[in-house]
């Protein structure tokens, strides 16, 4: 399928109205959610790390510090990508299905278009364009997310919560993620694209191939997670 | 012209096509007919390139299909309309964008002027005021001319049609059947048309194509099918009693056995 994609668009500006309305279907179309869990996903890590750490020898900046890699290293590029895996991957396993199954792919096909680069392409490239910067932006709103339940619940103050934010910074960090950030993205759209695109049957095969997609997408993630990992931390 | 000798299509063990041929007229409608699994819709598969047959030749006039490559293929599909059993019109644009589409894709033509051809083809397939509607607020006779109108946009030289009267009644069909026929004749296209609808048989089948469990069994036109001699074409165009009569009176007023004063009940002793 990957290898078909690569071909002469029929007509570039086509080509990028697809591309712009999927950065708006898969990016704009997350943003809810993205920011909805990155907020509680800070907060709750704030929270839950205040209450493990009760050693008093331990400064509270500690906990910013830990909310901050937590969320840079883990939960900002690998659960939002396994989130965006059940939004995104179901969206477009089940988008491609169903223009598989009434036939609008080979209608496209008997046109003369590609539809590997017309249909899939598009969804690849502009999850990759838009994933990275939701992960971007669920790290800061990750963060934020703690430093607002760290002030709420009384754990510790603003001023101390930046200062923990600035304490022993690899900026390493924030490259490995995004790297994983990447990699996710382009299983979240090819693995979905892969099921739909070759979707068989009716109706509920359609709803089959997209479940089928998630569940894939999201074993790809953890592994790929681990395998990025064991390569990029082990000799940082 | 469409000519297509020899092909032969397996899928594993299943042989679906064996050793088909037959020339598909320009100006004509040229029906594929057969019964539900004697291969009438791979055939057509095959020929607009859907599937690729595993022997044979099909000639578009004078150019083999078969030996094209991609590039050669993607130009000569932007000659050919298709007319999809479900109509395959796209969910998420209106029914102007759906037309239009094959527009935006393939000319350079400023908005206006696709515009323009747009609501000319819909003219044509007499749908007005549903430009602004989507696929799923029209109803099945209406999403047929939609099909056909996008099919048309481009002026192909080819047109296909799968069942075109699938799911339809009986009116909206011999409407669907003329507005193919018009098309056909008013654009010297070579229309080919798969269907088991013999109400489409009778009224616009002008070279028939019978296939039976793969291969071609009988070719002829609608005036010859009625006194066809074969026997499975019979049993496939005569399967309801009330045919049978029909044929039985066709034959008998073919004898001028039958004044204009018909009694149906004396004819069919």
């Amino acid at each position: 399928m990957l290898k078909g994609m690569f071909s002469k668009p029929e007509n570039m500006r086509m080509y990028w109205k697809e591309f712009m309305h999927q950065c708006s279907e898969i990016g704009i179309g997350s943003l809810g959610i993205v920011i909805l869990i990155s907020v509680f996903m800070g907060a709750v890590s704030a929270v839950q790390t205040a209450y493990q750490l009760v050693s008093p020898i331990i400064p509270q900046s500690t906990i910013a510090q830990i909310v901050r890699d937590t969320v840079i290293l883990e939960f900002a590029p690998t659960l939002v990508c396994i989130v965006l895996a059940g939004v995104v991957g179901s969206k477009i396993a089940s988008e491609l299905g169903n223009m598989r199954v009434s036939e609008q792919i080979d209608a496209l096909e008997i046109m003369g278009i590609n539809t590997r680069a017309y249909l899939v392409m598009p969804k690849i490239v502009a999850a990759l364009v838009t994933i990275p910067l939701l992960v971007v932006l669920s790290m800061v709103l990750g963060i934020w997310g703690g430093r607002l339940a760290g002030s709420a619940a009384d754990i510790l103050p603003t001023d101390v919560y930046d200062r923990g934010l600035l304490q022993n910074f690899v900026p390493y960090n924030v490259i490995f993620a995004m790297t994983k950030a990447y990699t996710f993205a382009f299983i979240i759209s090819s693995i979905p694209a892969y099921y739909g695109y070759y979707v068989k049957g009716g109706a509920l095969e359609i709803g089959r191939s997209s479940t089928k997609s998630v569940v894939v997408s999201c074993v790809m993630i953890l592994f790929a997670d681990y395998i990025l990992a064991q390569i990029l931390l082990s000799h940082p | 012209m469409i000519t297509f000798n020899h092909i032969k299509k397996s899928f594993g063990d299943k042989i679906v096509l064996n050793d088909v041929g037959h020339v598909m007229e320009t100006g004509k409608c040229n029906l594929i007919i057969g019964t539900s699994g004697s291969g009438k819709t791979v055939l057509q598969k095959c020929l607009v390139g859907l599937f690729e047959p595993d022997s044979g030749d099909i000639i578009y006039d004078d150019i083999s299909f078969t030996r094209m490559n991609d590039e050669e293929r993607k130009q000569l599909r932007q000659q050919i309309g298709m007319l999809f059993q479900g109509s395959a019109l796209f969910d998420s644009m209106t029914v102007e964008q759906n037309v239009m589409f094959p527009l935006d894709m393939f000319t350079r033509l400023a908005y206006n002027e696709k515009l323009k051809r747009v609501n000319e083809v819909l003219d044509r397939v007499n749908l007005i005021e549903a430009n602004k509607k989507y696929p799923a607020e029209i109803s099945g006779g209406m999403k047929k001319r939609v099909g056909i109108a996008r099919a048309i946009v481009l002026n192909p030289k080819y047109l296909f049609c799968d069942e075109p009267n699938s799911g339809l009644d009986p009116q909206t069909s011999m409407v669907i059947d003329k507005l193919i026929l018009d098309i056909t004749k008013e654009f010297g296209m070579t229309t080919v048309i798969n269907t088991h609808d013999m109400n489409s048989v009778m009224e616009i089948g002008e070279n028939i194509l019978y296939m039976y469990q793969g291969q071609k069994e009988w070719s002829g036109n609608n005036k010859e099918i009625i006194f066809s001699k074969n026997e499975r074409l019979n049993a496939f165009i005569f399967a309801s009693e009330f045919l049978q009569d029909a044929k039985d009176m066709r034959m008998l007023e073919a004898r001028g056995k039958i004044s204009d004063d018909r009694n149906m009940d004396e004819m069919l002793k």
